[in-house]
Formats: C-alpha cells, sequence, structure tokens
C-alpha cells in the first residue's frame, strides 16, 4: 500500500457538550477522490475543518506526508498544499471576484485574471472577474470559491458540499475537473449527500456516524441504499407517495412579471406568467443564475415593485406586487430562502430568537413584548417535529451543522401553516434521510390543500413530488408542463434556452 | 517546523462568556489607567497624586460625588439613546449637535417669555428640547433613507452647523440686552429651572428621568419587539429583508430615539446647572456619550456603569487639574486611552489568544 498523503489519529473535537468528532482515523491516499459520508451534524464540516486549520483539534494526531503537521491557521494549510472550499461560503460580499481571490492569490491583477479566465474555461466555472458577490448567485459564488482553491495549485482539495447547488451540467464538469486533478497528482475529500455522485467519482469513502467513524469502503462497491444504511444505521425513508391532485382556487398568480434590476450584474425577467392553485406543487427549474434569486424576492417581497405593476404578482387573488415582506406574509405566505445564514436565520442569534423571525405573529409577542417561553416552546416543537439536530433552544443559528439548519427554517415556515408555501433549494445540504422526510411533508401538506412553489436544480427533486415543472432561463420562463409526462432531457431542452414543445 | 518562535494567534470564542464581557471593561479601564499615569510619570508629574485627585476623589469627597452624579445625567442620557442605534448600526455620530439643538429648543421658551411663572415651565422645557434633538437627528435620517447618504458624515457635520446656529442666536437676536455683549443668553427664570434632588448640590430632578429612561431603555432593548426587530437589521440586514422588517423605519427610529435623548439632556442642562443658553453649554458630552455606550457593552445596564465612570473621568480630571498642575488636554487623552483600551479588551472577548502548539500536545 502506498504512503497516505495525509493521516488522522484518534482526532476529537468539541464543542462545549457536543462532541462533534470523536478518535476520527483517516488515511488520504495520493491520488485519490475521497468521500466523507454521514448525517447532517455528524462531523463532516468540523473534520474538514480541522484538517484545514480553522480549528484546533482537542486530541489526536495529524501526519502530512508521513511527518505531524499542526496547523496555526488556513494560511498555514494553504502554505502546505491544502485548499479548501467551505460549506458556507467565505468570500466577502462587498469585493469583486478579483478582489477576493487577491486576498488568498499572491500575484499582479491582469495576470490573475487571466488564469481565473483560462481556469474557467478549463474547468467549466465560468465567472466574471469583476462581478461583486453580492451580484452573483449562490451557484456562481461556488463557482468562485473552486477557483480560488484551484489557483493556490493545492495537493490536497477539500471540498465541502461542492455539489449542493451546483446545476447537472457544471457537476459533471466539475467531475471531469476532479478526474483530471486526481490524475495529475492532487487528492480531493469531497463531502455530498448525493450518494450516487460518491458513487461516480469517489474511491475511497469514509462514514461517520455522531462523530465517530463507523466504516471505511469502496463506494464503487456498494449501492446508494447500502450507504445510506451504514450512514443513518437503518433503513431510508419511503419515496413520497402521488395521490392524484385536486387543484382548488388560484393561490399564486404572475402576470406578465417583468423586472429590470439597477444593478448590471442581476437578472432581468422578462414577462414571466404562472399560475398556482392550492393543492398543488409547481417546480421551477434551471440553473440558478438565470433570475432564480430574482423571482424569489419578488415573490416573497424583498423586492417590491412600484404601484403600477402590482398586478403582476397575485396572492391569494390579490394583487401584492407593491407589498413588503411582512404584508405578504399576513396573507398566509411563507418562504424558506436559498441562504440560510444572515437571511433565513440571523447567525448570532439564539434558536428561540430565530424562531420569532417569521413566527412572531403565532403569539410570540405579546403588548409588543417579547414573550419568551412561548417562543421557546414553538422552537422546541419545531426541533422536535423536524428532527433538528442541536443541544437546544438556546443554541446559536451559526453552531447548527448546515442541513440542521436548513431543517429548522423549512419547520418554522412549515409551522405558520401557510396556505401558499414557497422555498428555494429545500432540501439543499440536507442529508438523504432528511430531504425524503422534507419531501413527503411538502406531498402531506398539498394533500391538504397548501399551494407549493418549489425553486429547485435537482432535476430528479422536482420529478418526485411536482405535479407541473416550468422552466427558468435566461429570465424566461417556460410554459407549464405536466411532470408525469414530461421528460428530463424536455427539461433540459429548455434550461440551455433551446426549448419548444414537441 | 517545530518553530523555535511561536507565534500566538487569536481564535474564535465558541461564545464569549459574561464574565469576561464584564471584566472587558474593567481590565480597560486599568490598562488605561496604567498608561496614563506613565505618561503623567514622564510629564514628571507626581502620579500619586494625580490618582489620588483623578480616580479617588471624585468618589470619596461628598461635594467632588454629587458633581459626577450631575455629569451622569447627561451621558447616561445620551449614551443610551445612541447605543439603541449602534445595536442597530446606525451609526449616529451627531449627538453633540443634537444635544445643543435640545438646548436651543429648550431656551426658547425663557427666551421670549421671561417673566412666565408656574411649575410647567420646566417640564415643558424639557420636553421642547427632546423634540428639538429628535427633529435635528430627523434630517440625518431622511437623507439617510432617501438619498443613502452616509449617516455618520451628516450627522456629524450637523453637529458643526448646530454649533453655528447657537453662535448666531447668542451673537444677535438671543444675546442678553444687560449681559456687558457676552454671547450668553438671560438667566432663566426659577420655575424654568429643573427641581434640586439633593439639597446643597447642583443634582436634579433630571438625573431620575434619565435612570427612568435607562429602564425604559433596558425594556426596549432587551424584550421588546421593536428592539428586537432592529438588533436583527444590524447583525443580518438580509434576514431583516427576507422577515419585511422595514429598514427606513428602522433607521429613523434609532435616529429618533437619539436624537430625543440627546436633546433631552441638552435641555436639562441649560435648565439645571447652567440657568442660561450659553456657548459652552456641552464639554463634549455628545462625543463622550459615545465611548460611554460602547464602554458599556452597548448594554443599557452596562452604560449605567460606563456613565458614571465618564462622569468621574471629567471630574477628576478637573480635580488634577488644580490639585496636580494637570493640562487640560488631559481628560481627552484619558477617555481615548479608555476607549482603545477596551476595543483591544473587545478583541479578546470575541477571541482567545492560543499558543499554537502540535495538535497532540493541545490542552483537553
Ligand atoms: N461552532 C460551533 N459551535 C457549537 N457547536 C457546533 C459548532 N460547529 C459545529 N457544531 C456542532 O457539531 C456537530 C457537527 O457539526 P458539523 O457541522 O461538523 O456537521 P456536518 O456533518 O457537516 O453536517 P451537515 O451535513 O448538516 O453539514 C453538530 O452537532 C453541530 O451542532
Ligand atoms: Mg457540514
Amino acid at each position: 500500500m502506498v504512503a497516505p498523503l495525509l493521516s488522522l489519529r484518534g482526532i476529537s473535537k468539541r464543542y462545549g457538550e457536543v462532541r462533534a468528532n470523536q478518535a476520527v482515523d483517516l488515511d488520504v491516499a495520493p491520488r485519490s477522490i475521497h468521500a466523507i459520508l454521514g448525517e447532517n451534524g455528524a462531523g463532516k464540516s468540523t473534520l474538514m475543518k480541522l484538517i484545514y486549520g480553522v480549528e484546533t483539534p482537542d486530541s489526536g494526531e495529524m501526519l502530512w506526508e508521513g511527518a505531524p503537521l499542526a496547523l496555526a491557521s488556513p494560511s498555514a494549510a494553504r502554505r502546505r498544499g491544502i485548499g479548501m472550499v467551505f460549506q458556507h461560503f467565505s468570500l466577502f460580499e462587498t469585493l469583486t471576484v478579483i478582489e477576493n481571490i487577491r486576498l488568498v492569490v499572491p500575484g499582479r491583477t491582469r495576470t490573475l485574471v487571466t488564469r481565473i479566465r483560462e481556469l474557467g474555461a478549463e474547468f467549466g466555472l465560468e465567472v466574471d472577474p469583476y462581478a461583486h458577490i453580492h451580484q452573483l448567485s449562490v451557484g456562481e459564488r461556488q463557482r468562485v470559491e473552486i477557483i480560488r482553491c484551484l489557483m493556490t495549485d493545492p495537493k490536497l482539495l477539500i471540498l465541502d458540499e461542492p455539489t449542493s447547488v451546483l446545476p447537472p451540467q457544471s457537476v459533471s464538469r466539475l467531475f471531469d475537473t476532479l478526474q483530471r486533478l486526481r490524475d495529475g497528482g492532487v487528492s480531493v475529500l469531497f463531502i455530498s449527500h448525493k450518494l450516487e455522485e460518491i458513487r461516480a467519482i469517489c474511491d475511497h469513502a469514509t462514514i461517520l456516524r455522531a462523530g465517530q467513524v463507523t466504516g471505511h469502503v469502496d463506494p464503487r462497491e456498494h449501492d446508494a441504499h447500502d450507504l445510506a444504511r451504514m450512514m443513518i444505521g437503518r433503513d431510508m425513508p419511503e419515496p413520497p407517495p402521488k395521490a392524484s391532485a385536486k387543484p382548488g382556487e388560484t393561490r399564486l398568480e404572475l402576470i406578465g412579471l417583468t423586472y429590470a434590476p439597477d444593478d448590471p450584474f442581476a437578472m432581468p425577467l422578462k414577462n414571466l406568467a404562472l399560475t398556482l392553485k392550492a393543492g398543488e406543487i409547481l417546480g421551477i427549474a434551471g440553473i440558478s443564475g438565470n433570475g432564480q434569486a430574482e423571482l424569489s424576492e419578488l415573490i416573497s417581497g424583498e423586492i417590491r415593485l412600484p404601484l403600477e405593476q402590482r398586478e403582476q404578482v397575485q396572492m391569494m387573488g390579490e394583487p401584492v406586487g407593491h407589498l413588503g415582506a411582512a404584508d405578504r406574509r399576513n396573507l398566509g405566505f411563507s418562504f424558506v430562502p436559498e441562504d440560510r445564514l444572515g437571511r433565513g436565520a440571523v447567525q448570532g442569534m439564539s434558536l428561540a430568537r430565530n424562531s420569532l423571525l417569521t413566527a412572531h405573529p403565532l403569539g410570540l409577542v405579546r403588548h409588543g413584548l417579547i414573550a419568551m417561553a412561548q417562543a421557546a416552546d414553538f422552537t422546541r416543537r419545531c426541533i422536535a417535529d423536524h428532527d433538528v439536530r442541536t443541544s437546544g433552544v438556546e443554541a446559536e443559528a451559526s453552531g447548527l451543522s448546515g442541513g440542521n439548519l436548513q431543517k429548522f427554517i423549512v419547520g418554522r415556515e412549515m409551522m405558520l401553516a401557510p396556505k401558499l408555501f414557497f422555498l428555494a433549494q429545500p432540501t439543499w445540504g440536507v442529508d438523504i434521510g432528511a430531504a425524503t422526510t422534507i419531501r413527503q411533508k411538502l406531498v402531506a401538506l398539498r394533500n391538504q390543500g397548501v399551494a407549493i412553489l418549489v425553486i429547485s436544480e435537482e432535476i430528479d427533486e422536482l420529478f418526485d413530488i411536482c405535479d407541473r415543472i416550468q422552466v427558468l432561463s435566461q429570465g424566461r420562463l417556460s410554459p407549464s408542463l405536466e411532470a408525469r409526462r414530461t421528460r428530463p432531457e424536455d427539461i433540459g431542452r429548455y434550461m440551455i434556452g433551446a426549448g419548444t414543445p414537441t | 517546523m517545530s518553530a523555535a518562535l511561536i507565534w500566538p494567534r487569536l481564535v474564535k470564542r465558541e461564545r464569549p462568556s459574561l464574565s469576561i464581557k464584564i471584566l472587558a471593561p474593567l481590565v480597560a479601564l486599568m490598562a488605561a489607567t496604567l498608561i496614563n499615569l506613565l505618561l503623567y510619570l514622564i510629564m514628571g508629574k507626581n502620579p500619586v497624586a494625580v490618582f489620588h485627585a483623578m480616580l479617588l476623589e471624585p468618589f470619596i469627597s461628598f461635594a467632588s460625588f454629587s458633581e459626577v452624579l450631575l455629569k451622569t445625567g447627561p451621558l447616561l442620557l445620551i449614551a443610551e439613546g445612541l447605543a439603541i442605534g449602534y445595536r442597530a448600526k446606525v451609526f449616529n455620530i451627531g449627538a453633540e449637535g443634537q444635544f445643543i439643538m435640545g438646548a436651543i429648543f429648550a431656551s426658547a421658551l425663557p427666551v421670549w417669555y421671561p417673566m412666565a411663572t408656574g411649575q410647567w415651565i420646566w417640564p415643558t422645557m424639557l420636553l421642547a428640547g427632546a423634540i428639538g434633538g429628535a427633529m435635528w437627528a430627523g434630517i440625518t435620517a431622511f437623507w439617510r433613507v432617501r438619498l443613502r447618504a452616509n449617516e455618520i458624515l451628516v450627522s456629524l457635520m450637523l453637529s458643526l452647523v448646530a454649533t453655528q446656529v447657537l453662535n448666531y442666536l447668542l451673537l444677535g437676536p438671543w444675546k442678553d440686552p444687560n449681559g456687558f455683549n457676552f454671547p450668553q443668553s438671560v438667566m432663566f427664570q426659577y420655575d424654568a429651572m429643573v427641581p434640586l434632588l439633593i439639597p446643597g448640590t447642583r443634582v436634579n430632578a433630571s438625573l431620575l428621568i434619565a435612570l427612568a429612561l435607562a429602564l425604559a431603555a433596558y425594556v426596549f432593548m432587551q424584550k421588546s419587539f421593536m428592539g428586537y426587530k432592529l438588533e436583527v437589521g444590524g447583525l443580518a440586514p438580509r434576514a431583516a429583508g427576507y422577515a419585511g422588517f422595514s429598514e427606513g423605519r428602522a433607521i429613523w427610529l434609532s435616529l429618533l430615539i437619539g436624537g430625543f435623548a440627546a436633546g433631552l439632556a441638552g435641555a436639562a442642562e441649560v435648565a439645571g446647572p447652567i440657568g442660561q443658553l450659553q456657548r459652552s453649554i456641552s464639554t463634549g458630552y455628545g462625543y463622550a456619550a459615545i465611548i460611554v455606550a460602547y464602554l458599556g457593552g452597548l448594554h443599557p445596564i452596562g452604560i449605567l456603569f460606563s456613565s458614571v465612570l465618564m462622569a468621574a473621568i471629567y471630574i477628576g480630571g478637573d480635580n488634577a487639574l488644580v490639585s496636580a498642575d494637570l493640562p487640560i488636554a488631559a481628560v481627552r487623552v484619558f477617555q481615548g486611552s479608555l476607549l482603545l483600551s477596551y476595543l483591544v479588551a473587545l478583541a479578546f472577548v470575541r477571541y482567545r489568544l492560543v499558543f499554537a502548539r502540535s495538535a497532540s500536545g493541545g490542552a483537553s
């Protein structure tokens, strides 16, 4: 056996009462794409942060090319040839792409720009080097993160859920990239909840459960079902049952929605039309950056239209285009945004205080004062009903693992008992068991007569739960397609903008 | 690799404990005191005498302590108001101008009606002052919300404007005709003065008002939903947008509260210890209150302590001026070094120092 590039022996890390990693052993071989598998909160991100020098282990030992490794900081890790893309991005929003990259990579701007363009073209990770980060979609930001890593020529590349927001085309291009990097002598540590992806490109997999290693396997020798069972320690939940739709009254209607953003990097929307009825799930497919962010803010009320255009967005039969987010929520609308930290939840606040954010009308505020007992109670129910793994209602939102925070936000919005429920990337970063549960709950809500709109890049997910699908591409929305009578290829054709119904 | 030189580095704390949050300002105070005493030593002053005059005297002698209480009032008021805005990340730096406007608005009544009598006069003046301060801050809010003009610059520059308005009034229309041409208004009548609280001192009822408003600020910031909305806007503006908390309303509210409190403080100054409108109504209260707000951790209870401390530094500085022959700038230097020490200490509230060693050697 070849000497490993990186070895961990007995690595442990605690956060207060939570044992995020317990005596973890791990060997990463040279030229290997190595998967880390585990449920939400299993400790995958924590382990990666230890390897990248963001956190220091409480005990245990790390060996890099056979010699002991002590990392004081990420920059020390980068000097050794370890690069990482975080699950929650670490880009400065007010800076441009090139400015962000220059913070980490030395060199003249001109040469860096050329390199960004080259890498982008080579690996299918195109971005505009001069765009500001806050103008980019989540998918585009991830591209920037990956490019930034590749620019330091790492020997070990850590990718924490890199594919969760990438569209399928980019995923296969990324895999191509990773395979080429591996052939060039780079090892990759790869975290994903999509087991098929792991089976497709990884040659090793280490499985974590509750902070401990429960197995090292070759993922190519096991099917996704097997892997899932090793991960969660029991059988996978059943996929959601499909009942025939009985659509009721119209809950959401876009009538020629047109939006010309001030921001030159945002996507203008042209003449969008859709109708969503009670008891239906409508999916919006497409690659993020095609107007998804703008559309979700226009529907949620974070962007308001001028009064003359208010008819273009109708909720529960009322024109609402000019109304703000709070007024739309009062009509029975609730919303799970695509980014959870800083938008769906406030980082530095406890979960109980994060419940207040949108659930305050449910008796969590009395006479203008916060009813803390009620807020805690609401939060406890949300944690219990939606299987949020956390130390309790006082845990800070930023201390939750990515998937668990998402489960909390989805749970909170579901508990508002919406008439119209809108989710952007609902299962992004959520483990396979929990994702299935969320989908089941969405289907159950549909059967109870809730109107549900889902924006997702995962076509399989949309086919799983949607009655109808429309594709958003280049700021235009395709006609509505019956999910049962549509093939993934048809969606794909609309996604590249070549769609004409056959 | 096993480097002889081990650089300490900052590691983020999972959650700053309460004790360290309280410890930080105390350590900062000690550090600032040491630095300043060292400075006095270099200047050839007797540090023991300075220390005694500056930091002990204000608390030992009753006369001095009553002056400390007198100065606590305006600092407490202004800082409580500012802290609400700072938590919402609305940086009102112009409390000084709002303070002056408050003083001007309050003075209008006794200047125009010097013969009026009745117990209603001083409360009306306080209210007028508070409204004047809020209106002055409202100008900043208007430009910030309408034009996205930076509130730091606008509020700061409006302070300079307020000073000029004050000068204009005192040199022109409001000048006391029998005042030997001094730039000051008439002395206010008895009913225009806030009643005294402790006989034999200058401490007046406005301290009680300040304490009551500190309590109100506590309820507002820690318990009310409105305060929560402001805090969300400060911590995560996009989350506030997502929940539908209006940004414009938060800016208006933050500035109006700050201006109201500063204006009230200004009114209480002219209707209290000063008793007329003068050029020197403020000794930099509006700026010192910024330090007070941060030193108190932007927390209503913390500010209670930091305002007493800052008031003591004012009085102690005056004492040292006389008894230890300290230059007049000493108080400002002390205030500045206190703020700097606190900012450094704050870094250790959020981060802890780690001397990096190999992973296996780490403390457990
Ligand atoms: N900064 C922190 N403070 C407190 N607890 C934390 C912190 N970071 C992680 N944890 C806890 O450690 C555990 C492991 O978290 P981690 O983020 O490593 O999970 P994960 O496997 O990456 O999950 P996911 O798939 O949801 O991203 C969780 O229980 C989490 O709540
Ligand atoms: Mg994670």
